[in-house]
C-alpha cells in the first residue's frame, strides 16, 4: 500500500510540474475544457461580431464599408451649420449653430471631451504644451495667439472634422455635437488666458485674492 | 491447507476504500485547479503584431482609454483603434520605427492590423461594455491594471461565478463617474465606507441581472 501512495504522489508531482501553477503567462490560445468538436454547443456560433474576421468577404473583414453614394437612415446631414460649420452664404460660421444650446452642460461636456482627445497634444490649458511635446511633437500650436483667437468657430469645427496639415481628423471619435462642445471649451480657455482683473465680478475678487 | 491470502488481506477492502477517497479528493482538487478559467484563461498574453504598450501610452503618457477605445460609452463592443489613431502621433513621433511598420502599412493601404483578441466570452453569453462603464463599473474590475501592462494579459477569470459575484453585491465594486477610466482609483466602498456604496447603488437604481435570461438571451 505504501507503494501505491508513493506512485500517486509522484503522479501528482508530475502533473503539477507539467501544468504549472495558476497565473503564469502563455501565448497559445486558452485550452477549452469542453472543446467544440467533442461537446458541440453554442460556444462558437456562426455569426459575425464587430471587428472580427470573415472568410466570405475578399478583404477578410466582417465590418462592411458604407457603399459609395449612399446614406444611412437618420444620417442625412442637411444642416450645414451643424455638420459643416458653414453659414448660409458658405463662409465659416461665427458663433454656434442654432440647433446647439450653449449652456453649462455643454461646457462640461466640452471640458471632458477636450481632456480626452485634445489635451495630449494641445495641453490642458490649450497652450500647445501637451505631454507629446516632450517626445518631439513640436508642431502643436498654442490657441492663444491672435489668429486663433479671432478664427471663426466654423473653421475650428472644420479642423476637428478634417484635420489640418500635421493634425489628422477626429471625425470618427468626436460626434458633431461634441465638436461644438469642444469649441465652446476652447473659446473659454482662450478667454481665461487673456482675462484681466476687470473680468472678475467685483464681489468675487476677494475670494481669489485680487484687488 | 495453507492460507492463500495472508492475514493482512483482511484489511485490504478498507484500505482500498480509503485510497479511493484520497484519489477522488485529489482528482477533484486537480479538476478545480486545472480545468477552470482561473487556470485556463488567466495569463493569456498572445504575441501581437505591434508591440504596443499600455504601460507607456496610458501609464506614462496619460492617454484616456476612450482616446483609442472610443466607442466604449455607446457600444456593447469595445472597439480597437484604427491605424489612423496611432498615426495621429506616430506620423510625428517615432515615425520611422520598424516596430510600427504594420501600422503604417495599414494606414496607407486600408488593410486591417491583425490584432489578436484576448478576452472573449462564449457566444451564448451576452456582454455589453456600455451598460457597465456608464453605470459605475471600471475597466479595472474585469481587466486588471491595464495601465501597468507592457503586454495585455488576461487577468480575471471572466467565468459565470466572477460575473455573478459582482451582480450579487455591486456596492463593493462601483466607482464615481469621474473615476471609471482611472484604473488606480478606489471604489466608493473603500473610499467612503460600505454605506456610501449601498447608497450609490440605491440612488442610481443599479440592478444588475441575476436571472439566467439577463446574460443568456
Ligand atoms: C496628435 C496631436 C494632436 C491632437 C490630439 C489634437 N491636435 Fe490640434 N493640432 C495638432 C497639430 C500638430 C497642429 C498644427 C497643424 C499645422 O498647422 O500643421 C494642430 C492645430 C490645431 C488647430 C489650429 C488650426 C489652424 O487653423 O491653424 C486647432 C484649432 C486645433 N488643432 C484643435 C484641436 C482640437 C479641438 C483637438 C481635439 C479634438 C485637437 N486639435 C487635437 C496636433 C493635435
Ligand atoms: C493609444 C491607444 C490605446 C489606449 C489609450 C488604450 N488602449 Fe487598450 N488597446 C489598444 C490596442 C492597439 C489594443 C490591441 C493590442 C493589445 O492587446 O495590446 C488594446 C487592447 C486592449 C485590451 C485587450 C483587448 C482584447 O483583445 O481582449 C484591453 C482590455 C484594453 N486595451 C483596455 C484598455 C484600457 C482599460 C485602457 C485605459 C486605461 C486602454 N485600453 C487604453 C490601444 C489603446
Ligand atoms: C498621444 C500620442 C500617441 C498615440 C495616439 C500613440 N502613440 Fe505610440 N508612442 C507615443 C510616444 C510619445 C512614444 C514614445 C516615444 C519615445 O519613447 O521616445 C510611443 C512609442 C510607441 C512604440 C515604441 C516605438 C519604438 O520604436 O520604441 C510603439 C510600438 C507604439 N508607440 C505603438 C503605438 C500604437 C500601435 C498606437 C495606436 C494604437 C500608438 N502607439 C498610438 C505616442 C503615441
Ligand atoms: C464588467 C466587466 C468589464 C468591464 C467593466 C470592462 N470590460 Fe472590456 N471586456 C469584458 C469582457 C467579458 C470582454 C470579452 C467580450 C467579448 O467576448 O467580446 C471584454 C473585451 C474587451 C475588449 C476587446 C474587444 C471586445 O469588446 O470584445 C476591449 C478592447 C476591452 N474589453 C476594453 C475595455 C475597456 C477600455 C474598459 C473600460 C472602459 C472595459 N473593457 C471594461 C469585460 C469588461
Ligand atoms: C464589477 C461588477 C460587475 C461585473 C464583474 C460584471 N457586471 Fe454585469 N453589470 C454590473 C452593473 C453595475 C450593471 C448595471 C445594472 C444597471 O444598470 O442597473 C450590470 C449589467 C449587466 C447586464 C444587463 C445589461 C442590460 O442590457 O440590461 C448584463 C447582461 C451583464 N451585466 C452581463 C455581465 C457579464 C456577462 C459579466 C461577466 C463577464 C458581467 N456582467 C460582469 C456589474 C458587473
Ligand atoms: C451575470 C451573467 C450571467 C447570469 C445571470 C447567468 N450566467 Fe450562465 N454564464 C455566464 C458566463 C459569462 C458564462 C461563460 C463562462 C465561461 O466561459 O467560463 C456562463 C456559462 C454558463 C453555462 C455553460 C457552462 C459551461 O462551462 O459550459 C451554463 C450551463 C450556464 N451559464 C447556465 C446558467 C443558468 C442556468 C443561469 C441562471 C441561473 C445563468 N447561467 C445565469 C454568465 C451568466
Amino acid at each position: 500500500m505504501r507503494n501505491v501512495y508513493l506512485v500517486t504522489f509522484f503522479i501528482a508531482v508530475l502533473i503539477v510540474s507539467v501544468f504549472g501553477l495558476r497565473g503564469r503567462h502563455f501565448t497559445q490560445p486558452p485550452i477549452e475544457v469542453f472543446p467544440e468538436w467533442a461537446f458541440p454547443g453554442m460556444k462558437h456560433q456562426p455569426k459575425y461580431k464587430p471587428q472580427s474576421e470573415s472568410k466570405f468577404f475578399a478583404d477578410g473583414r466582417t465590418d462592411r464599408p458604407i457603399p459609395a453614394n449612399t446614406v444611412s437612415r437618420t444620417e442625412l446631414r442637411t444642416d450645414d451649420e451643424l455638420y459643416l460649420g458653414k453659414a448660409a452664404d458658405g463662409s465659416w460660421l461665427r458663433g454656434f449653430p442654432k440647433s446647439i444650446t450653449v449652456d453649462a452642460q455643454l461646457m462640461a461636456r466640452g471640458h471632458e471631451r477636450f481632456s480626452i482627445y485634445c489635451a495630449p497634444c494641445h495641453g490642458a490649458l490649450g497652450d500647445g504644451n501637451g505631454i507629446t511635446k516632450q517626445y518631439g511633437m513640436g508642431a502643436t500650436p498654442t490657441y492663444h495667439d491672435t489668429r486663433l483667437r479671432e478664427i471663426a468657430e466654423g473653421e475650428i469645427f472644420n479642423t476637428i472634422t478634417h484635420g489640418k496639415t500635421n493634425m489628422l481628423p477626429y471625425a470618427d471619435k468626436v460626434t458633431p455635437h461634441d465638436r461644438w462642445a469642444i469649441i465652446l471649451y476652447v473659446r473659454s480657455l482662450q478667454r481665461a488666458q487673456n482675462g484681466t482683473v476687470a473680468d472678475v465680478p467685483a464681489d468675487h475678487r476677494s475670494e481669489l485674492g485680487l484687488k | 491447507m495453507s492460507n492463500i491470502f495472508p492475514k493482512s488481506a483482511n484489511k485490504l477492502p478498507l484500505q482500498i476504500v480509503i485510497y479511493l477517497v484520497v484519489l477522488v479528493g485529489l482528482a477533484t482538487a486537480g479538476v478545480t485547479y486545472y480545468m477552470t478559467p482561473k487556470y485556463t484563461r488567466v495569463g493569456y498574453a498572445p504575441v501581437q503584431p505591434v508591440p504596443y504598450s499600455h504601460a507607456l501610452h496610458v501609464g506614462q503618457l496619460g492617454l484616456d482609454c476612450r482616446y483609442c477605445h472610443s466607442n466604449i460609452e455607446q457600444s456593447g463592443y469595445a472597439n480597437l483603434p484604427t491605424a489612423q489613431t496611432c498615426m495621429n502621433c506616430h506620423s510625428m513621433v517615432k515615425k520611422d520605427s520598424p516596430l510600427l511598420a504594420v501600422v503604417r502599412k495599414s494606414y496607407e493601404t486600408g488593410e486591417s492590423v491583425p490584432w489578436v483578441q484576448i478576452h472573449q466570452t462564449p457566444d451564448y453569453v451576452y456582454f455589453n461594455h456600455a451598460v457597465h462603464v456608464n453605470r459605475g463599473v471600471s475597466c479595472v474590475e474585469c481587466h486588471g491594471k491595464i495601465n501597468e501592462m507592457e503586454v495585455v494579459s488576461h487577468q480575471k477569470s471572466l467565468s459565470m461565478g466572477f460575473c455573478l459575484d459582482c451582480h450579487r453585491n455591486p456596492e463593493a465594486h462601483v466607482r464615481e463617474k469621474a473615476d471609471i477610466f482611472n484604473l488606480d482609483s478606489p471604489t466608493i466602498a473603500t473610499k467612503s465606507g460600505t454605506e456610501a456604496g449601498v447608497k450609490f447603488v440605491h440612488d442610481w437604481k443599479i440592478k444588475p441581472p441575476q436571472s439566467c435570461t439577463g446574460c443568456h438571451r
